[in-house]
């Protein structure tokens, strides 16, 4: 078992058409840091200064992680962590 | 033509004009561009005034090359003078309420749908679809009706009855999704990425947006070609806020109008003031927050425009404020007592947030401020129930005597 993460298709050329990543990590920034080494493009793209983009939201299962403990939020084996643009909807 | 490209508000990156809507270089949102150089302001006024009885006479600023056909055009909803408003709340400005529910579904929303739908057609999709409060739902449906589209409409199952009743009567696919409205705004996003479908505030929210200018237009027009010194707008996504402050600047570059930006003072519920709460903390970003608010037009937890938001507020010297479900209550029946006009929640809270800043000494006497009522009260019954007693009475005489004895003197 690993954490999935779930790539936009508008960003999916950086991985080379993936939709989705499988890496392992005990929190929502390890599992992000472990697809940012695997795919170094997306760093710059989704963080500034260490932290997201203020137009990104990340999601464990579902729920935004702002309500939880951010990039610290810890998450497990089989979780599914979603990158979504925050600019919808109104 | 003068529609030039999609930029980044953020990074400045340029996109085709597509079904796109946020940067791939760093995830801001997308904007239409224009150039207006070629625009002589004379000429473009004697266009509009000789355009027609809605958004499409403001064409020349819109996202197309020319002015779509649309059965179900909005605008030019009555723009009106508060003077019994203006007294009630004891201030000496010269007080305006445009009333926006004079549009086809009775919201701002079809100005920026029409745009959107007249958009999803130009670019081939024969299907659109948003993620909804209410008042979009009933414009997408009905837009989509009456252009032949097929519509899919995503709202929060716990929405207000009268808002699902006119949505599903256009015959759209009507989605009452468990969760509220972010969750909802979610899950159109995720579904954006795989359905061949105009999501109008999703894929198409760089053009859709565009359709709230149009308020601004109209609200300089019906001045006179005068600019307001202060709006008071509610915030939901922030969308409309800051569209408005767009629209006012395009027409000062190009010379319609003359003056500076009104003052933007913003209004939400405090059940749902991510945008209230990131003005006052100072914060260039907004916390999202669980709405909790009978103003469901208005709750949205995370804002899209929220940071914009802000900015307007505080670089036009306004503010946001925020106000109580029981003064959005009490806002309804203060606009409805002394103007005629039955606004829904989101005026409430628009007009609560009036008489904060009434309250407060913060308006001038000479002042000419613009209040925009977004929405009709028509649809939101609730908020107004059991502010008031019915007398019921038999059908004669003395039963209406007894009842009304103590306060009509014969």
């Amino acid at each position: 078992m690993a954490i999935t993460v779930k790539i936009p298709t508008q960003l999916r050329a950086a991985t080379g058409g993936e939709s989705e990543v499988e890496v392992s990590g005990g929190t929502v920034g390890e599992a992000l840091d472990a697809v940012f080494d695997a795919h170094t493009e997306l760093r710059e793209r989704i963080t500034q200064d260490g932290d997201l983009r203020r137009f990104v939201n990340v999601y464990v299962s579902g729920e935004d992680i702002r309500f939880q403990q951010g990039l610290d939020t810890a998450i497990n084996d089989g979780d599914e962590v979603t990158i979504l643009p925050a600019v919808a909807g109104g | 033509m003068s529609i030039e490209n999609l930029k980044c508000k953020e990074c400045g990156s340029t996109y085709e004009l597509g079904a796109s809507y946020f940067c791939e270089n760093c995830f801001g949102p997308l904007e239409v561009n224009y150039d207006f150089s070629g625009l002589d302001p004379h000429e473009v006024k004697r266009q509009i005034q000789a355009g027609s009885q809605g958004i499409w006479r403001y064409s020349d600023f819109l996202p197309f090359e020319g002015r779509p056909g649309d059965p179900l055009e909005p605008g030019l909803t009555p723009l009106l003078r508060a003077d019994r408003l203006a007294e009630r709340l004891g201030i000496e400005a010269e007080l305006w309420l445009k009333n926006d529910a004079a549009n086809p579904t009775h919201s701002f929303k079809d100005r920026v749908v029409a745009v959107a739908v007249a958009k999803a057609q130009e670019l081939g999709f024969d299907t659109v679809a948003c993620a909804s409060t209410g008042n979009l739902a009933n414009a997408v449906a009905a837009h989509a009706a009456a252009a032949g589209l097929a519509s899919y409409v995503f709202v929060p199952a716990n929405l207000e009855e009268q808002k699902l009743l006119a949505t599903g009567v256009y015959g759209t696919n009507l989605v009452g999704v468990r969760g509220n409205y972010d969750d909802v705004n979610r899950l159109c996003t995720q579904l954006a990425e795989t359905r061949p479908w105009a999501f109008v505030n999703v894929n198409l929210r760089p053009y859709y947006a565009e359709g709230s200018k149009t308020l601004a237009y109209e609200t300089a027009e019906q001045l006179g070609w005068e600019l307001p010194d202060r709006v008071v707008c509610p915030i939901a996504s922030g969308s409309l806020f800051t569209k408005l402050g767009r629209g006012f600047q395009e027409w000062l570059d190009l010379g319609l109008v003359s003056g500076k930006q009104p003052v933007f003072n913003g209004a939400q519920a405090e059940g749902c003031s991510p945008v209230a709460t990131a003005f006052a903390e100072g914060w260039d970003v907004c916390k999202p927050q669980k709405p909790e608010t009978i103003a469901k037009s208005l709750a949205i937890g995370d804002p899209a425009d929220g940071p914009y938001a802000v900015e307007q507020a505080r670089s036009s010297g306004g503010g946001i404020d925020a106000v109580t479900d029981q003064e959005i209550r009490e806002g309804i029946k203060l606009l409805a007592e002394t103007t005629g006009i039955f606004t829904e929640t989101a005026g409430g809270v628009t007009v609560g947030v009036l008489k904060k800043l009434a309250e407060r000494g913060e308006l001038a006497a000479d002042e000419r401020v613009v209040v925009y009522l977004t929405g009709e009260g028509l649809k939101t019954l609730d908020a107004t129930r059991d502010t008031f007693q019915m007398h019921e009475i038999d059908p004669n005489l003395d039963s209406f005597e007894a009842e009304f004895r103590r306060e009509v003197s014969v």
